[in-house]
């Protein structure tokens, strides 16, 4: 698949799932949090509008399939906006500084690779009450290393081209240098590594609900809806098939639009 | 190599430090004590528990008195599972953990190198396309997307091989969990494969090979695997730490009763003592496998060493 292609076939993709969590639950006649015990894990139907079925207490879940993934969405986008400021001011500096300091810093990003992170953020889940504004965050924090590493490369090389060693000579300031010459340089690197990091933070928010320890009821993430099904799969395998299906299609399209962003800033680095 | 194998071992103790603190930190940063959550209990008492599990004594003397433990092998007692230490536990859990880990990544590494391998000779070709998309669908999908989807199908659908743990024995049991477990390493090595075996074939020492009238076979096996494997190996580190997480998920789903289980009921039922022990495990075993594989690169390359 050409680049190009693959972008505008997974951007438009995503889009449609996004519009679709947005105007969905405004559009069915059902809510996220009604139960129904008379009608419990029924199968998908037009005729009653539960176009997704209903869970173990009898709540629609095409809503809370939209629901789940707005949830998803919005944690994604959060989380990998924290990786994106931390990861570039760190990258930024390492690779602008250079030297000494940058050889410490990129040596105590290697050692961060090294750790299980994910059981830090189970531990900070357990220590700390669950709310959502800690997930963004901690999802957020374990998933700058990449950003840091791929920004440092570039200001490294940045630093060292004709034309900043033109602005220095002209006797622009530092802080200018890095703003206007080095700055704009990286933005289609990170563009690209920011699509990379969304479908990493999707996968912890959804691995931490689906243990139970992230989204709490009735709210709900494709995370927490994929282990409800799971419980039911037997009987009602809609329940798990449908946000199974939801979260692979997702972070697939967010991969391929990774990859055809890469091919596209990046013409040397052919995937 | 010795120099370099010492200088490892000793970059590795600041991050196994840093890891132990950082976990105990972050434990007992936590609003609340362990016992906070049953009845309320007459302050002499309450006083005699933490007295008991030295939560009396000031932060730095309990890091202390938990890292002289640790030394002899003593995680401390677990506060749910009376009557038992969080070593008892762990020794008791790991097993499972072990040899699930280890086939998942045996099973990964054999047929990630080999479609790897297959597809860089075929680039281009329909075989290629195929292993690439497989791939990429791999490392997309979560192990706990593909876990309960391969029980529905293989399990309970087409009744091939058994769902659950319990009422099973032999290895058959472990058949599902390890293919689970291993699909996103096998996408993922498959992947690096690729891309270092198409650098290293384009390379003259494989033309030269080639030339001399070796077949493909032989010029893979003999001339271009060991340095198309260098990427892969230096994956082995993340992939170990992603093996051990998947595993948690996992033990859950098949209801294994492995580490990753008696971890994600820690966090539930706020063990702090036992959460606390399998991190420190854990990161411990992940620390010491990149050490490992640290010191295997270096053998293997010795360009590293002098670095």
């Amino acid at each position: 698949m050409s680049g190009n292609r693959s972008i505008r076939v997974t951007a438009g993709i995503l889009l449609a799932v996004a519009i679709a969590a947005l105007v969905g639950p405004w559009i069915s006649p059902h809510d996220y949090a009604t139960t129904n015990l008379e009608n419990i894990l029924s199968a998908p139907a037009l005729s009653n509008m539960h176009l997704f079925g209903t869970d173990d207490l009898g709540r629609d879940l095409f809503v809370r399939t939209m629901l789940g993934i707005r949830v998803t969405l919005l944690v994604a986008i959060v989380a990998s906006l924290v990786s994106l400021v931390i990861g570039v001011t760190y990258g930024a500096i390492a690779g602008f500084v250079g030297g000494r300091v940058d050889a410490a810093m990129m040596r105590f990003v290697d050692t961060l690779y090294a750790l299980p992170f994910i059981f830090f953020v189970i531990l900070l889940m357990v220590a700390f009450e669950r709310n959502f504004l800690l997930i963004f965050v901690a999802i957020g924090a374990i998933n700058w290393l990449d950003m840091a590493r791929i920004v440092r490369g570039q200001t490294l090389s940045l630093r060292e081209r004709e034309f900043v060693e033109a602005a220095r000579l002209t006797g622009v300031s530092t802080l200018r240098i890095v703003f206007r010459h080095i700055a704009p340089n990286l933005v289609g690197i990170v563009v690209v590594y920011v699509t990379l990091t969304i479908p990493q933070a999707i996968l912890v928010e959804s691995f931490l609900s689906f243990l139970g320890l992230g989204i709490q009821e009735p709210q709900t993430s494709l995370g927490a809806l994929v282990d409800a099904g799971v419980k039911h799969m037997e009987g009602a395998s809609w329940s798990l098939l449908i946000p199974a299906t939801l979260l692979a299609l997702i972070l697939l399209c967010f991969n391929f639009l990774g990859d055809g962003l890469r091919d596209f800033f990046d013409a040397r680095h052919p995937s | 190599m010795l120099r370099y194998t010492l200088l490892r071992i000793l970059g590795a103790i600041p991050t196994l430090l840093l890891v132990i603190a950082l976990a105990f930190l972050m434990v007992h940063a936590a609003p609340g004590g362990p016992f906070d959550d049953e009845r309320a209990l007459p302050a002499d008492v309450e006083a005699n528990i933490a007295a008991a599990y030295h939560l009396d004594e000031p932060l730095p003397q309990q890091f202390l008195r938990y890292m002289s433990g640790l030394l002899q092998g003593d995680l401390g007692p677990s506060y749910r599972y009376r009557d038992y230490t969080v070593a008892e536990l762990i020794g008791t859990a790991f097993p499972y953990s072990l040899k699930l880990g280890a086939l998942a990544m045996a099973l990964a590494l054999l047929l990630g190198v080999t479609a790897g391998t297959v597809a860089a000779l075929r680039q281009g070709t329909a075989l290629d396309k195929v292993v690439m998309g497989f791939s990429m669908t791999g490392i997309s999908i979560p192990v706990f997307v593909i876990a309960p989807v391969l029980v529905l199908f293989l399990a309970v659908k087409l009744q091939w091989l058994p769902a659950g743990w319990s009422g099973t024995t032999g290895m058959s049991r472990y058949l599902l969990p390890v293919i689970t477990l291993a699909l996103p390493q096998i996408a993922y090595i498959a992947r690096l494969t690729r891309a270092s075996m198409i650098d290293v074939l384009s390379r003259d020492f494989i033309r030269t090979a080639y030339a001399q009238g070796l077949g493909t076979v032989t010029v893979v096996r003999v001339h271009a695997l060991k340095p198309a494997m260098l990427p892969v190996l230096s994956y082995m580190g993340p992939a170990i730490a992603a093996i051990l997480t998947g595993s948690v998920v996992v033990e859950e789903i098949f209801g294994i009763p492995g580490l990753g289980q008696f971890f994600v009921r820690g966090a539930l039922n706020r063990d702090y003592t036992l959460v606390l022990g399998i991190v420190v495990f854990y990161a411990s075993l992940i620390v010491f496998l990149n050490l490992l594989v640290d010191i295997l690169y270096g053998a293997i390359d010795p360009r590293v060493r002098y670095q």
